[in-house]
């Protein structure tokens, strides 16, 4: 149906894809798999008319077709979801579903027609959201879906989902998937990219791999393992994803937290901390993992009791807890982390800026060396030292924010999903990172919502649901089934 | 490991690339000279760029108290009445005559000024940063009460300095030069090292353009955002003391409409220089040069016969603009 034949584009002088051939057919899920700067992205905005090929040519219905901007595709049928929300968080769904393009009914718009439409746009993807709520009131998930019921709104032929369930817990990606099978079922052709193989396997009727730019394999889903899809994708093995440890926490406890609670998100938060312990916390998007860790390092206003090495600390300002040897990672990099518009130098020693002054001036050779220090040190993989962090990879970029907090020398680190978007090259290098601050004797805490992540590298996993820490799970009980029945509170029957 | 290399070439933008802003301003200073030769070829005498420049002196000094205000990510519109209001609690203090000695008087003036200029910043950063009102709203309340309390002591009027003596003694650091180089002019270069000093070397340099560049950012790596912006506020009113400390020699009084409209000139001069509105980047030296070719562009329209003079502010105002759309055009190109 929609075909792209030998598509190359180039970028300046750097050609990101190379004699692509890629075809979707009615009724069909097709996963386009690789690693992060493998041109997926790109592959999908030529497709959907964001970019124009340098070379080769897309065809629909065998006829050849070329589209001057993302208006034309639609016009075509080719709709894209965005991987990034894109919705005016002030306006309500039913207003978000129908922006630009109104209904109208004399010279005002037809509120009444379009709450309706919304309503029922929602319900035929399975959910049940109030068409007059106002999109900044709803959860990650929920957003996702008025995008989705935005998209679809467009008479289409082809859908392409750009890595939809990059910020969805297990739970909402069972629902999403569900969505994607009723949309092929209607003999809609799909497009579906994603880092996350198990649901790859579950959802694709076939698979191509992008790497550096081609296309190194496509086969039907059902022979391909994601064992097998993850070899394609980095051109390696990586049976080795989670590293081996040496020697577990120590006894001692560094922090313990007690009934600990963030107004509106958290609630008698109890959790204690061991000297050289990974400590995972799970829990679905929104149950409040965040926003704990916020208020414990005193980000956020909250109130309990916190305890440093048995003494009553407190932490009501980020700069006593930095103080304190203790940091915290944000789950945003790009708005929390890392200034995106100022160069490594800059972020390296922002946190830590002080001990890079004499006599009142920033010492810049200092500074430098600390950035070829860290460069090494983290292996972050940049061709000039003198580029912005936003240039950066999504891996490179969590590298340097670690390496920024690690010049604090911290004895706790916490970080908030230190592989969301990261590839799985970045992604192995950052747990062997982590074990390795674990193993030099400081103590962290993972908050992720990657259950094999947690399970892979964490010595233990607490599980947060709606505000509340409801369950720890050890040992053998570290499986996915175990956090997922804690987390959405399915043994006790509130929820279903 | 291939991809990631080609992902930086891919988008060769890199922080030397915005050295295009940072040359901007001197390069339309330049071409701001030859227009002025053309236009009149006395003005480019050294008798009439140096008077020109010592003109320049007060928006300049305000102007690099502005760099900081907006390089934080925050908007001071309360200058012009700032000085206005430090200008004639000075003028008073110094004919209440508490001091005999006109020396220690003026001593003793110039620092009441300077505390005062800082004491009218902390009140604009304590209420943009603890009372957390929008810096244009809280700017422009200020602005509004130090106008009116001018208005207030001088009843209207004018205040003016009546002691002769004193006078005399005050003058040169207007009037005056040193080895050829009015004083004004020293002053500007002086404030602008020290400027330049404490945002390009110090650690409070840096927190200014991480608070102003991202709020958040700032926040999650320890940096206490509050206190580098209300900083910020007070070095504005210092900035703009100092401007008094040179404005009253000058016309030894002041009155009601005192500075009005010097907060436009200042953001303008700001802007000229490449400073970013939003935030996040500063250029000291950018900002002189702003204050330069605004006080430039006035000369030339007085010295040619093109211009109605009476369009100085229409043309001032045009040329915030352009600045605008220039900065803008500069940032995509790349």
């Amino acid at each position: 149906m929609l075909e792209a034949r030998g598509v190359s584009k180039t970028f300046g002088v750097v050609e990101v894809l190379r004699d692509i051939d890629v075809s979707v057919r009615p009724g069909e899920v097709h996963a386009i798999i690789g690693e992060n700067g493998a041109g997926k992205s790109t592959l999908m905005k030529i497709l959907a008319g964001n970019h124009a090929p340098t070379r080769g040519e897309l065809a629909i219905d065998e006829r050849a077709v070329s589209f001057s901007g993302p208006v034309d595709a639609e016009a075509a049928g080719v709709v894209l979801v965005h991987q990034e929300i894109l919705l005016a968080p002030d306006l309500t769904v039913a207003q978000n579903i129908f922006l630009g393009r109104e209904l109208r009914k004399g010279l005002t718009v037809d509120d009444r027609a379009m709450n309706e439409r919304a309503a029922q746009a929602i319900r035929n993807l399975g959910a049940e959201i109030d068409p007059k709520t106002v999109v900044r009131r709803l959860s990650i998930a929920q957003r996702q879906l008025v995008q989705i019921a935005r998209v679809l709104l467009v008479p289409h032929r082809v859908v392409i989902f750009d890595e939809p369930t990059a910020s969805l817990t297990p739970h909402e990606t069972e629902a999403l998937l569900k969505v994607i099978r009723d949309i092929r079922a209607k003999g809609v052709g799909v497009l579906y990219i994603s880092h996350r193989l198990p649901e790859v396997k579950e959802i694709a009727d076939r698979v191509t791999v992008l790497r550096d730019g081609r296309v190194v394999a496509s086969h039907d889903a059902g022979d391909l393992q994601p064992a097998d899809m993850a070899r394609l994708m980095v051109g390696r093995d990586v049976a080795k994803l989670y590293p081996e440890r040496h020697g577990g926490p120590a006894r001692e406890v560094v922090l313990e937290v007690e009934d600990f609670s963030v107004p509106g998100f958290a609630r008698n938060a109890s959790f204690q901390l061991r000297k050289g312990e990974i400590l995972g916390f799970a829990g679905l998007v929104g149950a409040g993992r965040t926003e704990l860790m916020e208020g414990v390092v005193g980000l956020r206003p909250g109130h309990g009791r916190i305890r440093h090495h048995g003494r009553a600390v407190d932490f009501s300002s980020v700069q006593h807890s930095l103080k304190a040897g203790l940091v915290y990672l944000s789950e945003d990099r790009k708005g929390k982390g890392l200034l995106l518009t100022k160069d490594l130098r800059v972020n390296l020693t922002l946190a830590s800026l002080s001990k890079f002054v004499k006599t009142l001036q920033i010492d810049r050779r200092q500074e430098a060396d600390a950035l070829d220090g860290a460069i090494r040190e983290f292996d972050i993989r940049t061709g000039r030292k003198d580029i912005l962090a936003g240039q950066l990879s999504g891996g490179n970029q969590q590298k340097l924010l670690l390496a920024k907090m690690m010049m604090l020398d911290p004895e706790i680190v916490i970080i908030d999903e230190p592989t969301r978007g990261i590839d799985i090259g970045n992604k192995e290098q950052i747990y062997k990172f982590i074990a390795k601050l674990a193993e030099e004797g400081r103590s962290i805490i993972v908050v992720s919502s990657e259950m094999p992540e947690l399970i892979g590298i964490a010595d233990r996993i607490l599980v947060m649901r709606e505000g509340h820490i409801v369950g720890e799970v050890t040992g053998d009980r570290m499986n996915e089934n175990e956090i997922v029945v804690l987390a959405t509170g399915a043994n006790t029957g509130e929820a279903a | 490991m291939t991809n990631v290399a080609t992902e930086t070439q891919k988008a060769p933008r890199t922080s030397r690339d915005w050295d295009m802003a940072a040359i901007a301003p001197f390069v339309a200073l330049a071409l701001l000279l030859v227009l002025g030769y053309f236009a009149n070829p006395n003005f480019i005498s050294v008798a009439n760029l140096l008077n020109v420049i010592t003109r320049s002196a007060f928006i300049a000094i305000i102007a690099l108290g502005a760099t900081y205000v907006i390089s934080s990510g925050g908007l001071d519109l309360s200058v012009g009445s700032m000085v206005a209001f430090v200008a004639s609690l000075m003028i008073l203090f110094i004919n209440s005559g508490v001091i005999a000695d006109p020396v220690l008087m003026l001593i003793c003036a110039a620092i009441l000024a300077l505390v005062l200029g800082a004491a009218c910043g902390l009140v604009n950063g304590l209420i943009t940063t603890v009372g957390r009102i929008e810096p244009f709203i809280a700017t422009l309340g200020t602005m509004g009460i130090y106008r009116g309390l001018t208005t207030w002591l001088s009843q209207g009027g004018a205040i003016t300095l009546q002691d002769r003596e004193l006078q005399q003694i005050y003058r040169p650091v207007y009037f005056g030069s040193v080895a050829g180089i009015p004083v004004p002019i020293i002053i500007i270069f002086v404030t602008a090292a020290i400027a330049a000093f404490v945002l390009y070397r110090t650690r409070y340099g840096r927190h200014v353009v991480a608070v102003g560049s991202n709020e958040d950012v700032a926040r999650y790596s320890g940096i206490s955002v509050n206190k580098v912006r209300t900083i910020a506020y007070v070095i504005q009113g210092l900035c703009v003391a100092v401007a008094v400390l040179l404005y009253v020699p000058r016309l030894g009084s002041t009155s009601a409409t005192t500075g009005i409209l010097w907060e436009l000139q200042a953001i303008t001069a700001v802007v000229v220089g490449g400073t970013a509105l939003r935030g996040g980047v500063g250029r000291v030296w950018g900002t002189v040069c702003g204050a330069f070719i605004l006080e430039i562009v006035g000369n030339i329209m007085l010295l040619s016969n093109f211009v109605s003079e009476y369009l100085i502010g229409a043309i001032q105002g045009a040329i915030i603009i352009i600045a605008m759309l220039v900065q803008r055009s500069l940032m995509r190109r790349t």
